[in-house]
Order: structure tokens, then C-alpha cells, then sequence
């Protein structure tokens, strides 16, 4: 819905085009160049990732699986090749076991899909029940202030005096067995707190603007207005940070899967993945890069995705403009 | 103030107590004591459980145990680990290791990630301000324990097999040139020329000097020499009047030229000293040296007293920092030898059972902390570049900077006087909260080095379901935190008097 412009405008040979604040967020974010490569770059990876071995029921493109043990060949080394023949390589091609085999004969490409899998899952449960939880605490500490406030503010306090990764691995230590969706739910229990100081930091500064008097006056109910009137206005922090926040969720998981705490044999994640082979790094060195290599580019293409939308919703600090 | 500081302490002391008890409850209940013991056949197994039941109170209540746990730290107990070790005795070795790692990759986080942020901020949109955001993100993204791991292998394990024959071959001279050159360029301020000879000047520094240190096999006996040590004491003395007072007041430089002087000079005076010292005769060393300059500043500083003797105290440590760096490097080659050429080392925190004089017992320690600071300095650098990148952006935009320019200030002035004060005041907050990240790191980096540290106690008395080893570790590492985050506020009110007068 574009209006075309007024009459001044008009008559000195400029448009002014009329936007919604939704369209000028969208503009600066697909202005953002670092932010759209990191978009299709990790499409591509829960793409690769979802549709190569299958999921669940569905099966996918790639023919071995991630359990199915085979005979080595060429002590497991990998088979991709991206040096096209005329420099000299050996062409650009797949091969049987494009990433290699592990020490069992495991096709290590269906091992890292599998493994990418469960940790974009994880960090995606993460962050939706991070963002939800610390939403919540956040509007109603700075909504209601007084006890509430005091009761939920010394919550995050609790919380962020115990360093995040210990508090995570009693969690997965406890939970861990129990597959990951229990262990992503309750590592998302104990992440909120940064979230709802941010929450409440907004709106102990929106809840004194006019329009909720305005609201509070006609006799509007608490909740309407924390849920129509304010919570929209956080909107752009909160995506922001959830978007951060399924990045450092993907790092935590690995973190904690590195220390054994985290997702548990015989399923598979790319941190778990790690340690099992770190043993391997002066023989088999692919069997340590791969997997580092897939949560970096998750954890980097989720920050630039984040560091553009920072930008569309906030345009303070950069020279992007809409 | 007071009050303020003293409504502090009792919530954070509340806070404590809640986190110790959802702490001690949580690793109560995460797993079977006794596991380990269950696959005992016979009446041993049935023993040595009774045993372990009777000492670590296991037909109590937990809530009990989190009392009698409680009860003894208030009298400075902390308590036997499952095996009957008094986890007070192994508190005290981790601590001093985890101390080490902790504060030498703080340190060197804070300084070169401001550093870095400032410099980036001041040339905003040049190519060194993308280069340092694409790395600063980069370095976000890094799973640590795979950085930890990748150091170990390409950077401990090569490097040591390079020293053997330490000569750079010319390809990589050329490349780290080129690279060098690149830097130059990016931070120089002006045109195509400007960039063209900043270019130039550092590729071809950087060769010359890479090609000397190679050609004189330099890494197998390295040291700085007096000519070095003259010449880096001169260039901090006149860099850092550059910065506190500008060149063009003499006073200043002068006293920070005389300290440097004076410095180089008692290097060579002060041999028989140095050349096996304790810490006590370092130290004292320092302090004598911070005396020496103010008395230098102070008589030569004339007008701009203050600025001097700030300068003159900064070149005369630097200097002695320069000094000590320089006996490290000249035991070098002996300590290689005692260790059998492989001095980055990637396992403990110190070689076992080593016994050197002061400098290789040093020269030790620091081979060990190299790798784990480096891995945890990567991961904290980018959020200190980043965040003083973005301050002191806000702060370069302000009115008071306005002002400061439009006054005609030199921009020296406006830059280290008006903008850096002020845009370094949110980095306190920063380093309080990072300090928690830091810990945490140092869990994942202790598991990977295999130091005897905090987060050994902490991961086995997890694994174990031991709550005295794990309570241990919180109460020095959650005190730490609720204690910086604490002075955070202290500092942060004190800097920014709109807080404490509000």
C-alpha cells in the first residue's frame, strides 16, 4: 500500500512514498548485504541438513545413513573434491563419502546432517522458550513493578550470578538421557534471565508513555494492554535478541555436549560429535573438522542475520537507510 | 554512597545464599552417588557403599545436607569430596591455576579489545573497521573448545616442531608482509597515495624485520638486546606523550624520555639483580620505578605537571615490563634445552617436578598459560572490540564533543579527553558480566589443556554427584562475579556522577 505523495513533493519532482514502519524494517534488512548472505547461507544449511539423510519418516536424497556401519575405504579419507581439473585437482565431484568415514565406517556426511539436525532443533527450542519465558517475566516485572518486579528482578539475579554453563550442566546432566527436546526445554529455563532484563528495561519506559494512560484510562485490562499495546513497541529487541540468541544457543549446546553433558549417545550432535573424535585430530583430522566447521557457519550466518535486523529495527549506527 | 554500597552487599549476599542452595539441590539429585560402587561384587562393594553413605550423609534429606554443608561454611569448612579429601586442601591448588588462566586472558582481552574497538571506531566504514567487525563476528561464532583444541594441534605441536629449525620460509615472508602492508593501509588516514606508501612502508618493515629474525635464527635464542630495548623504551616514551600531552609540550616528553632513559640505563646497571630475583625484589623494583617517575614528572614537567608525571609513571613500567620481557626471552634457549625442545606445552600448568632459576620457572608457567589465554582471550576480544567500538561511536556523536571540536580543541584532546573518558564507562559493565562468560570458558579450556584447575573440581564432582567439590567451585567463582558486578556498579556510580546523585 504505497500512497503517492503530496502536492509540494509532487510539484518540486520528488515522490515521497509512504511506508508502514513493517516495510521500512524490511527495506533495511534486505539492504543489509551481510545479513542477507547470512540468510541464504543458513537456508542452506537446514536445508542440506533437513532434506540429505531425511527426517523422521521422510527419507531424503543422500543414500547411506548416519547408523549403517560400511568397509573403510581409503582409510576413511574424504571423498569430496571442489579444485576443478584444470587447476590441477581432481575435479569437482562428491564421491562415495564426500566427508569421509569414521573409524567404524560410518558415512561421516550422514553422521554431520544428523548431527546439524539436532543442534539447529535444540538451539531453536532454546531460543523459543528462552524468548517466551524472559517476554513474559520481563512485561510483567515492568508492567506491574513492586513485588512482582522485586521478586522476578532477584530471579535474574539468582540466575546470572551462576554461570550459564554450570547451571546447563546439571540441567543436561539430569535431563540429558531423556532425549533433546527435555534437554533444549530446560536449558531454555534457565537462559531468559538477559532477556527479561532487556523486556523490562522497555517497558518501565513505555508503560509511562501517554497512549497506555490513554488506554489504562477508558479501563482497558492489564493484560490487553501489556499484550496490545506495549508488547509490539519491544518487538524489534525481542527478535533481535531471540535471533542472537538461537546463536549462542547452537555454541552452548555444543559447549556442553563437548563436556559429555550435554546430548547423549547414541544420538548424535555436531559438539557431541567433537569430542568423540578429538582423539582422532592428529590421524583423522576430518572427523574434527567437519563438524566444527558446520557450527560455525550456523552460529555466523544466525549473527549477521541478527547484526541486520539490530540495524533495520534501530538504524541509529549505521549508514543503511531505508 | 554508603548506603548505597551497603544495600549492595546484604542482596548480593541473599542472591548468594539462593544460588548456593538451587545449586547444591540441583547436583544432589542429578545422578546416583553410588554408581560407581553398584558394580562392586560382594561384601567389599557393600562396605566401601556403607562408607561412602555414612560420609556423605546420603540417608539425610537433602535439604539436611544442604544445612550441615551451610553450617560448615560459615566456619570455613567446605567439606570432604566423596573420598574423604578435604576439598578446602584441592580448592587451594586449582584456585592459583584457574586464577592464572582467568586474569592473564582478561588483562589481555580488555586492553587489546579496546584498543582494537577504539581504533575501529575512529576510522568508522574504512576497511579496517569491516576487517575487524567480519573478524570480531567470527570470533563470536568460534565454538571454544574446537579453537582450544585446533591450538593444541597446528600452533603448540607444529610450532615446537618448527623450532628445531627455526628459518621462515620466503613465501610466508612475503604473505605476512603483504598482510602487514594491508593493516597500514586500512588504518592510515587520506588519499590513494597516503594508503599506497602506508602500504608499502609496513609491507617492507615487516620483511626486513622477519627476514633478519630468521636469518639470525632469532626464535632459537630470542631477546630484545639494549639497542631494541632503547629503541621500544624511546617510542612508548614519545607514543605516550604523544597521547596524554601532545608533542609539542616539552615538559612531558622530556620526563618520559628521561624515564625511559633511566630505565634502559639500570637494565644493564642492575644485571647482578636480575639475574636470578624473587618476586618481593621485582616488586619492590616496580614501586621504586613508580617513585623514580613521579619525581621525574614532577621536576620536569613544569606547566603540565600532572600530564607528565601520568606519563613518566606509564613509560618507566612499560619499560621495566619491556625489561622483564627481555630476560624472559634471554633464558630461552636454556629452558628449551630443559624441556627437550618442546617449550608451548599443552598439558597442566606447569612442567611436573621443574626446577629452574626465577626466569625459567617463569618462562615455564608462561608456556603453559600461552594456548588456554589464547583460546579464551579469541572469544572475549570480540565482544570488548565491539562494544567499545559501539560506545565510543555514541560518544563521538554527543554534544559535548561537538562543543569540545567547535571550541577549537586539538583533536588529541577531543578524542583522549572528552570522548575516551566518557565512552569507556559502560566497558566496566562489560567486564563484570564477561567475567562470568570468562569462567565458564575456563571449564571448557581446563578440559582441553588438562589443567588441575576449577573446572576439573567442578566437571568430576559433577560426574560424580559429589554437591562439596561443585559448591567449592561456585563459592569462589559466584563470589567473584556478584563481587565484580558490585564494584561494576561502585565504579560505574563514581564515574558517572548523574548515577550516584539521581
Amino acid at each position: 500500500m504505497t500512497i503517492s505523495a503530496s502536492a509540494s513533493g509532487a510539484a518540486q519532482g520528488m515522490t515521497v512514498v509512504a511506508r508502514t514502519q513493517g516495510q521500512m524494517v524490511r527495506r533495511r534488512f534486505f539492504r543489509h548485504r551481510a545479513a542477507l548472505i547470512g540468510m541464504f547461507a543458513f537456508g542452506f544449511v537446514i536445508l542440506l541438513a533437513f532434506s540429505s539423510i531425511g527426517f523422521g519418516p521422510i527419507p531424503g536424497w543422500w543414500d547411506k545413513t548416519y547408523l549403517t556401519t560400511g568397509s573403510l575405504v581409503n582409510q576413511g579419507r574424504p571423498t569430496l573434491s571442489v579444485v576443478p581439473e584444470f587447476l590441477g585437482g581432481e575435479g569437482i565431484h562428491l564421491g562415495e563419502h564426500p566427508f569421509g568415514q569414521d573409524n567404524i565406517g560410518i558415512d561421516y556426511f550422514a553422521l554431520t546432517m544428523r548431527g546439524a539436525q539436532q543442534s539447529i532443533i535444540v538451539a531453536f527450542i532454546v531460543a523459543i522458550v528462552a524468548t517466551s519465558v524472559g517476554t513474559l517475566a520481563g512485561a510483567f516485572a515492568g508492567y506491574f513493578r513492586k513485588k512482582t518486579e522485586s521478586f522476578i528482578m532477584r530471579l535474574t539475579d539468582v540466575m546470572i550470578t551462576i554461570p550459564i554453563l554450570i547451571i546447563a550442566a546439571i540441567v543436561g546432566r539430569t535431563f540429558g538421557d531423556s532425549g533433546i527436546v527435555i534437554l533444549a526445554i530446560c536449558i531454555g529455563l534457565v537462559t531468559w534471565p538477559m532477556l527479561g532484563r532487556l523486556v523490562r528495561g522497555e517497558f518501565l519506559s513505555l508503560r509511562e508513555k501517554e497512549f497506555v494512560e490513554a488506554a489504562r484510562a477508558v479501563g482497558t485490562s492489564a493484560s490487553r494492554i501489556i499484550f496490545r499495546h506495549v508488547l509490539p513497541n519491544t518487538v524489534g529487541v525481542i527478535i533481535v535478541s531471540a535471533t542472537l540468541a538461537v546463536a549462542n544457543a547452537v555454541l552452548l549446546e555444543s559447549a556442553l555436549s563437548f563436556l559429555g553433558v550435554g546430548v547423549q549417545p547414541p544420538d548424535v550432535s555436531l559438539g557431541q560429535l567433537i569430542d568423540t573424535y578429538r582423539s582422532a585430530m592428529t590421524t583423522r583430522p576430518w572427523l574434527f573438522w567437519w563438524p566444527g566447521v558446520f557450527i560455525i557457519a550456523i552460529a555466523l550466518s544466525i549473527n549477521f542475520i541478527g547484526d541486520g535486523l539490530r540495524d533495520a529495527f534501530d538504524p541509529r549506527q549505521t549508514r543503511v537507510r531505508a | 554512597m554508603i548506603a548505597f554500597i551497603v544495600r549492595r552487599l546484604v542482596t548480593s549476599f541473599f542472591v548468594l545464599l539462593a544460588a548456593t542452595m538451587v545449586i547444591f539441590g540441583l547436583t544432589s539429585i542429578a545422578g546416583d552417588p553410588l554408581a560407581d560402587l553398584r558394580e562392586l561384587p560382594g561384601a567389599d562393594g557393600e562396605r566401601r557403599m556403607a562408607d561412602r553413605i555414612e560420609r556423605m550423609h546420603l540417608d539425610d534429606p537433602v535439604w539436611l545436607r544442604y544445612l550441615n554443608w551451610l553450617t560448615g561454611l560459615f566456619r570455613g569448612y567446605l567439606g570432604v569430596n566423596r573420598d574423604g579429601q578435604d576439598v578446602g586442601v584441592m580448592l587451594g591448588d586449582a584456585l592459583s591455576a584457574t586464577l592464572q588462566l582467568v586474569l592473564a586472558a582478561t588483562v589481555l582481552a580488555v586492553v587489546i579489545g579496546v584498543c582494537v574497538g577504539i581504533i575501529s571506531a575512529l576510522r568508522q566504514y574504512s576497511s579496517f573497521d569491516y576487517g575487524v567487525t567480519l573478524a570480531a563476528f567470527v570470533c563470536f561464532s568460534l565454538p571454544l573448545f574446537w579453537v582450544a583444541v585446533m591450538l593444541k594441534q597446528y600452533i603448540a605441536i607444529s610450532f615446537n616442531d618448527w623450532l628445531r629449525d627455526p628459518a621462515i620460509p620466503p613465501t610466508v615472508i612475503v604473505v605476512l608482509a603483504l598482510i602487514a602492508g594491508l593493516i597500514w593501509a586500512a588504518i592510515a588516514i587520506g588519499d590513494r597515495k597516503v594508503k599506497l606508501i602506508a602500504f608499502g612502508a609496513g609491507a617492507a618493515i615487516t620483511a626486513v624485520i622477519l627476514t633478519l629474525l630468521s636469518v639470525t635464527g632469532w626464535f632459537a635464542d630470542p631477546g630484545i638486546g639494549l639497542i631494541g630495548l632503547a629503541i621500544l623504551a624511546g617510542g612508548t616514551a614519545v607514543g605516550l606523550s604523544m597521547l596524554i600531552s601532545g608533542l609539542q609540550y616539552r615538559g612531558p616528553l622530556y620526563a618520559a624520555l628521561a624515564a625511559a632513559g633511566l630505565g634502559v640505563l639500570l637494565s644493564e646497571i642492575l644485571t647482578p639483580v636480575l639475574a636470578d630475583p624473587s618476586w618481593a625484589e621485582i616488586f619492590g623494583l616496580a614501586l621504586a620505578t613508580v617513585i623514580i617517575c613521579i619525581a621525574l614528572g614532577y621536576g620536569l614537567g613544569g606547566l603540565l605537571r600532572q600530564q607528565a608525571i601520568t606519563g613518566a609513571v606509564l613509560t618507566g613500567l612499560i619499560t621495566g615490563g619491556l625489561i622483564f620481557v627481555d630476560r624472559l626471552l634471554q633464558s630461552f634457549a636454556s629452558y628449551s634445552d630443559m624441556v627437550r625442545g618442546r617449550p608451548i606445552s599443552t598439558i597442566g600448568a606447569g612442567t611436573p617436578n621443574f626446577k629452574g632459576d626465577f626466569w625459567q620457572t617463569n618462562l615455564d608457567s608462561a608456556g603453559h598459560l600461552l594456548l588456554p589465554s589464547m583460546a579464551l582471550v579469541l572469544i572475549s576480544l570480540a565482544t570488548y572490540t565491539r562494544y567499545s567500538r559501539s560506545s565510543m561511536l555514541e560518544v563521538m556523536n554527543l554534544d559535548y564533543v561537538r562543543t569540545a571540536r567547535a571550541k577549537g580543541l586539538p583533536e588529541r584532546t577531543v578524542i583522549t579527553k572528552h570522548a575516551f573518558r566518557n565512552g569507556m564507562i559502560p566497558i566496566t559493565t562489560l567486564m563484570a558480566v564477561d567475567f562470568a562468560s570468562v569462567i565458564g570458558g575456563a571449564v571448557v579450556t581446563e578440559n582441553v589443556f588438562g589443567w588441575q584447575g576449577m573446572g576439573t573440581l567442578f566437571t568430576t564432582g559433577l560426574q560424580q554427584v559429589d554437591p562439596a567439590p561443585v559448591m567449592a567451585f561456585f563459592i569462589v567463582s559466584g563470589t567473584a562475579i556478584v563481587v565484580f558486578n558490585m564494584l561494576a556498579d561502585i565504579v560505574y556510580a563514581y564515574l558517572d556522577p548523574r548515577i550516584r546523585l539521581s
